[in-house]
């Protein structure tokens, strides 16, 4: 019997070797299915709850899908690739509409990711050292975060009327910066009212993951960078932010997906038809579908959406990555 | 071991749970109705009084009423406008729905188009005492001309100009305009100091559609061709829209706040005094509840370019409306159609639109004193007279949204201080019948 254990372990290298042949097998395979087994239920649901839809929604992109066949959308007559020519023909007005919501939505992400971002660190680096109330500020900032979003959203509606709101109050009425009141929620305007509103709500997350990544770092670290000299500007630019990046990594890119993707701001804030400085992609692809009632264009812009998505994770993850390992080596 | 197999066994169970009920769930989706179950209905109500609670005290009466004579119980649900036309496409797809449900007659020819209502033919009409009980220009919005009609009207509403007596009598205005001239001359006596002539809700793509089919009209244009096709920028068109938006941008007889205004900020408005004017539908009830007594305001027949309101360039409204439908797939359809004759029966077409201060669009009940009051008066003459039904298309809807939002926009230029021009509302409808599903 013992002779034969080094051929047994080199065929299966990862048996362990005393089994003495198939009458423990159904207990192994027992053994290595269980987690499978158990996998199952959530693996069931995630097919339920975002494959199979998504895989629908795509269905739905090739079909010509309008009021006429909502009621069975399989009957919906197939049109190949019309739906995505449509949606990316930037000459024709569908197209041209798209684009520039895409472009509103671009530019709306990125400032409003930096803004939070930096806003976020900030207030972490200050709430860094322990002060009397730091607890108390701490929590305060958390608010917009903790708050439903509908709620906050729609006080601020209230706050940027035009005739009764708060903000041109303050600046109108009371400290006279505008010569007469300013129209926040249509107009040209409407961009910095959802970039207010988005950085408002945004930056606590920031805040908050920031401030846990900064427990992290050893204080030894400063300690040797200060009898080495170095003043705060240097202590953040060489320990805090290196330290950070990893976190960073995650923070930015969640950030982003999140305000990219951001529906609820812009459809509490302006209803379902949005101004067209504001206009960013997600009403404008629900006002696609839902407003005009034609699904097939709508599903094909949001697979256009999930395609450049995916894309820009992709690249951000390959590029932040590979500079992490360039600079642990 | 026992426990592993415990875990297995729950694993495997709750898998067999999910498929089974991703699977099931569905009632039936193809498409014909059915009686298996007669002794429920469920109802969407579309929010008709000042809120939902006071609509519940209005229906819940009624629906018990309905139970006792029938045993057919009803379930109600108040739809608020913003969610309702949503919860019917969803109803559609899914195919679960409520038996009977109210839809704003504007949306006839739109939902119509997706098969998903029951038509209402002779038969089916004949069932709640035939289709002559009604009034001609609520059955024009029903559905598209040549079909059986998709639903049955419930509820008749018109616009009407509605004026603070005090606030004209201040300004010296002896009678209420009657041209359009005349409302922009009245109205820069009783615009300044704070307070404006007329409000409008620039932010609603449905109210501004209202307006600018009348506008339109008044030029002498259509927004739809005779066989149905998009026909937003002919030369009229653009003048009835650039007319309505010139009340705020050149006549400046309303508030440049107004252009952001959606929630019916206009009704309140109107009824704190702050403006003298509204263009509004059945607004008294709205107006009871939010404190403003029936003595303090008069109803006037919405102005015309010129002359008296009438037919063709002399319509001063569109026939607004509730109508009542049927889903296709309902399993209590006797029940369903009951409910109908119910709903439309003389008695409580009395009682339901006394409620809502609307028109009742079954002539019966329309010959009934209470609606002989001056108020409704006007109403009624403006829906038998000079009242012009919604393009009956199937791209209704769309049209709503498109052309509305264009508007909502011109409103925004108008209230920035920008030049509304009559290349600015061309250009504007341009890009709004672009939007339109090409045929």
């Amino acid at each position: 019997m013992t002779t034969t254990v080094p051929t047994e372990a080199a065929v299966r290298p990862s048996s362990p070797g005393t089994a003495s042949g198939p009458r423990r097998r159904p207990g192994r395979i027992r053994r290595i299915g269980l987690p499978y087994l158990l996998l199952l239920p959530a693996l069931l649901l995630e097919l339920l709850v975002h494959l199979v839809p998504m895989v629908i929604g795509m269905v739905m992109s090739f079909k010509e899908l309008t009021q006429f066949y909502i009621r069975d959308w399989t009957t919906a007559p197939w049109n190949g690739v019309d739906n995505y020519k449509i949606s990316v023909d930037f000459d024709a007005p569908v197209g041209e509409a798209l684009l520039h919501s895409f472009l509103v939505t671009v530019a709306f992400t990125l400032l409003s990711v930096a803004l939070c971002w930096c806003i976020g660190t900030a207030a972490a680096l200050y709430m860094q050292d322990a002060f009397r109330g730091r607890g108390l500020l701490r929590a305060l900032f958390l608010v917009p975060y903790a708050l439903p979003v509908y709620t906050a959203v729609i006080t601020w509606v209230f706050m940027f009327q035009h005739d009764n709101g708060l903000v041109n109050h303050v600046l109108h009425d009371q400290l006279g910066i505008t010569d007469k009141p300013t129209f926040w929620l249509i107009g040209d305007n409407s961009f910095f009212a959802l970039l207010t509103v988005s950085v408002w709500k945004g930056w606590p997350f920031a805040f908050l993951i920031v401030m846990a990544g900064l427990q992290n770092i050893p204080k030894e670290l400063y300690e040797a960078a200060s009898l080495d000299g170095a003043g705060m500007w240097q202590q953040i630019r060489r320990i805090t932010l290196p330290s950070l990046r990893p976190v960073n990594q995650v923070l930015v890119l969640v950030l982003f997906l999140w305000t990219f993707n951001d529906f609820n701001t812009p459809y509490v804030l302006f209803g379902k038809t949005a101004p067209e400085a504001a206009d960013l992609i997600s009403v404008h692809i629900y006002q696609a579908s839902f407003v005009t009632w034609n699904f097939g264009t709508g599903s094909a812009m949001s697979v256009l959406l999930l395609l450049f998505l995916l894309v820009v994770t992709g690249v951000y993850l390959v590029i932040t990555s590979r500079g992490r390992r360039t600079a642990d080596v | 071991m026992r426990t592993t197999r415990a875990a297995a066994v729950a694993a495997v169970t709750m898998s067999l749970a999910l498929a089974a009920t991703a699977c099931g769930g569905g009632s039936s989706t193809d498409g014909g109705g059915s009686n298996d179950s007669p002794k429920t209905l469920t109802y969407w109500a579309s929010n008709q009084g000042a809120s939902i609670e006071v609509d519940k005290k209005v229906l819940q009466p009624e629906l018990d009423k309905f139970e006792k004579e029938t045993g057919i119980e009803v379930k109600l649900e108040v739809v608020p406008w913003s969610d309702l036309l949503n919860r019917i496409l969803t109803a559609t797809t899914s195919g679960q729905g409520p038996d009977v449900l109210n839809i704003g007659n504007t949306w006839s020819a739109s939902l119509q188009a997706t098969g998903a209502l029951l038509p209402w033919d002779k038969a089916q009409f004949d069932k709640i005492g035939g289709k002559d009980r009604f009034v001609d220009s609520a059955l024009g919005s029903t559905g598209a001309e040549g079909k059986d009609p998709a639903a049955v009207p419930l509820y008749s509403m018109a616009y009407a100009l509605y004026y603070n007596k005090k606030a004209f009598a201040d300004a010296g205005i002896a009678e209420p305009p009657a041209t359009w001239d005349e409302l922009v001359a009245d109205g820069k006596k009783l615009t300044g100091g704070g307070k404006w002539a007329l409000g409008v809700e620039g932010s609603n793509p449905s109210e501004n559609i209202h307006h600018a089919v009348v506008f339109a009209k008044q030029h002498g244009a259509d927004f739809f061709t005779a066989d149905g096709k998009a026909d937003f920028t002919s030369d009229k068109a653009v003048a009835g829209v650039k007319q309505f938006v010139d009340l705020m941008a050149k006549d400046k007889v309303v508030a440049p706040g107004n252009a952001e205004y959606a929630q019916n900020q206009s009704v309140s408005d109107f009824a704190k005094g702050k403006t003298a004017m509204l263009l509004w539908q059945s607004a008294s009830a709205n107006l009871k509840s939010q404190g403003m007594s029936e003595d303090d305001y008069g109803i006037a027949p919405v102005p015309v370019q010129s002359g008296a309101p009438g037919t063709g360039t002399g319509v001063n409204s569109m026939v607004m409306g509730i109508n009542m439908a049927v889903f296709k797939n309902t399993d209590n359809i006797d029940g369903a159609t009951k409910f109908v004759k119910f709903m439309t029966s003389d008695a409580e077409q009395k009682i339901l639109n006394q409620a809502y201060s609307s028109i009742p669009p079954v002539k019966g009940a329309q010959a009934d004193a209470a609606f002989n009051t001056p108020a409704n008066a006007v109403l009624k003459d403006t829906l038998a007279k000079s009242a012009v039904a919604a393009p009956q298309v199937a791209d209704e809807s769309q049209f709503e949204t498109a052309v509305g939002t264009a508007i909502k926009g011109l409103f925004a230029d108008a209230a920035a201080g920008r030049k509304v021009t009559e290349d600015s509302v061309k250009a504007a409808l341009e890009k709004a019948q672009q939007q339109m599903p090409a045929k």
